[in-house]
């Protein structure tokens, strides 16, 4: 179990204050009693071996998890001091964005239509000037603008995967969330749209809070301020990346970052 | 070398056999299909698709209350069968957990298998005895009984096909269930639900069982759903049993207008269908 000594609490403002989290599927827990404290408008890596829980744990933070089968969650999750599990998980999604590990725009809808999804699904109108300012700022955030701003009248579909993934992030940024959520969001790109995409996350913590799950070590260490080692549930270990990297304090850390599992 | 000549000419033979076997079933289809249109084309004319039926013997007679019929019932039907089917075939797929979703799916596949002269039995009991006469809307709730499986099963099935990741798409964004249901997953599989109403209507279009003690059939035009309608398959019945020369004529004319519909349907549906699997990525 994770212990105090391994355990940092971040310094500077703190946006999530997750305490003794259980997530369970059925009988069977994934997470099991997780305590930290994501910091505010940093980059929070989370790594571990494959099934060690990372996508159940950011899952709870948005309460996507309990809409699995059988799905359930214990603890507490204080997002700016409000317990989330309290309130209306709609209005958790509103303020906690996803990007998830395949991208997954609407097949439906233009490239315009994709960025204004979370007002248009909820049937906010939206003035013309407001929605075309709302598109652009967005896609500028993502990274995409420049390359979409003539086609913004066609399928998102019709994007390529990396390009499609940054709509993903576009559409998550465009209804102005508090914290982004992003599991392994390079994990199907080729390595020159991953290279854009840690660019983007770098660079989008100067407005948002990004918590990611990552696979790879190398791109954890490029992209985070903190970083937090997942192991059969719990949560091993946490601090600043550049500390846990350099002098891990567990040996199971140790034994991860050198390669030996995962 | 005897051997394999004599194998040679054994894969030969099957492969002529298959091929013959295969074209079996399109056999009589394009056989009634050059019946019916070979008859039922010369009967096709201005009046023949505008007027009344005529008694037999008298001229200018034709079906234009038959088609008017068909197409209100059609649509009576679909007004009913198309919310309850696709809102069934949504809680199959998005919501039945456990039992009652199985007591639901196996209802929609009996449903499918009662012979249609049944629910025609049904429409006069629900409706036709408590109103005391045939109806348009009776024969319609018949037919919307046999639309309804299909949709609900098609619906089902191409929202089972949509991906998880499109529903989460939808979700993380603070959108509720019920929303993403009819903004996301109905608007994504909307080419294939559509598929299967216009497979359902195909289906009903040319019943008569069904209309027998429903519709009943009206030798009027009649466009009140409350009064007994015609149908072309009704007249069909009527007109081909008879031994008038030029009602038989008619019985065929009106069969070439009732496989053109269908027909029409099938082909709709067909391009729709391509559509899915082709760009409807
Ligand atoms: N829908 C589910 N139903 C039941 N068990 C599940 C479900 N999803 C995940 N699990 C189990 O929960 C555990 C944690 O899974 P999770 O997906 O969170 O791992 P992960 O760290 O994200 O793995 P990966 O790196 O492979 O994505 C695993 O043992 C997995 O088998
Ligand atoms: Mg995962």
């Amino acid at each position: 179990m994770g212990n105090k000594e391994t355990i940092v609490d971040p310094r500077g403002p703190i946006i999530f204050d997750i305490r003794n989290l259980w997530a369970y599927y059925g009988e069977k827990p994934a997470v099991k009693g997780v305590t930290c404290k994501i910091p505010e408008k940093r980059v929070t890596a989370i790594m571990g071996p494959s099934g060690c829980g990372k996508t159940t744990f950011i899952r709870c933070l948005n309460r996507l998890h309990e809409l699995s089968p059988g799905a359930r969650v214990e603890g507490e999750i204080f997002l700016r001091g409000k317990n989330i599990l309290e309130i209306d998980p709609v209005v958790v999604r509103r303020r906690v964005g996803m990007v998830f590990q395949k991208p997954n725009p609407f097949p439906t809808m233009t490239i315009y239509d994709n960025v204004l999804a979370g007002y248009k699904l909820l049937g906010i109108r939206l003035r013309r000037e407001e929605a075309d300012r709302l598109v652009e700022e967005a896609l500028r955030k993502a990274a995409l603008w420049d390359e979409v701003k003539d086609s913004l009248h066609k399928r998102g579909t019709y994007l390529s995967g990396g390009q499609q993934q940054r709509l993903c992030i576009a559409r998550a940024l465009a209804v102005k969330p508090e914290v982004l959520l992003m599991d392994e969001p390079t994990s199907a790109l080729d390595p020159k749209s991953t290279a854009k995409i840690e660019e983007l996350v770098v660079e989008l913590k100067k407005t948002v809070t990004i918590v990611i799950v990552t696979h790879n070590i190398a791109q954890a260490g490029r992209v985070s301020d903190y970083a937090a080692f997942f192991y059969l549930g719990e949560l091993v270990e946490f601090g600043p990346t550049s500390q846990l990297f350099t002098v891990p304090r567990d040996k199971r850390t140790e034994e991860f970052l050198k390669g030996k599992f995962g | 070398m005897r051997s394999i000549l004599w194998r040679k000419f054994k894969d030969r033979s099957a492969l002529v056999v298959i091929t013959v076997l295969a074209f079996l079933p399109a056999l009589p289809l394009f056989h009634i299909l050059y019946g019916i249109f070979r008859l039922g084309l010369p009967a096709f004319s201005w009046n023949f698709f505008t007027h009344l039926p005529t008694p037999p013997g008298e001229p200018d007679g034709g079906v234009g209350n038959a088609i008017v019929g068909t197409l209100m019932l059609s649509m009576l039907a679909s007004v009913l069968a198309i919310p309850v089917g696709i809102l069934s075939g949504v809680y199959l797929s998005e919501y039945a957990r456990g039992r009652f979703g199985e007591v639901v799916r196996v209802a929609a596949d009996v449903l499918q298998g009662v012979p249609s002269i049944v629910l025609g039995i049904v429409g006069y009991l629900w409706l036709v005895r408590p109103m005391g006469h045939f109806s348009a809307l009776s024969g319609a709730v018949a037919l919307s009984l046999m639309m309804l499986p299909v949709i609900v099963r098609s619906t089902e099935e191409i929202l089972r096909m949509l991906p998880y990741t499109l529903r989460e798409a939808s979700l993380s964004l603070g959108v509720n269930y019920w929303r993403t249901v009819i903004k996301v997953l109905i608007p994504t599989g909307l080419v294939g639900i559509t598929t299967g109403i216009l497979v359902a209507l195909s289906r009903i279009m040319g019943e008569t069982a069904p209309l027998l003690f429903t519709a009943f059939g009206n030798p009027f035009w009649n466009f009140n759903p409350l009064q007994p309608v015609d149908a072309l398959p009704l007249t069909v019945f009527k007109y081909a049993i008879s031994p008038y020369q030029d009602w038989i004529r008619q019985a065929w004319g009106a069969s070439a207008v009732l496989t053109l519909m269908v027909l029409g349907l099938n082909l709709i549906s067909r391009i729709l269908a391509r559509r899915l699997s082709g760009d409807g990525k």
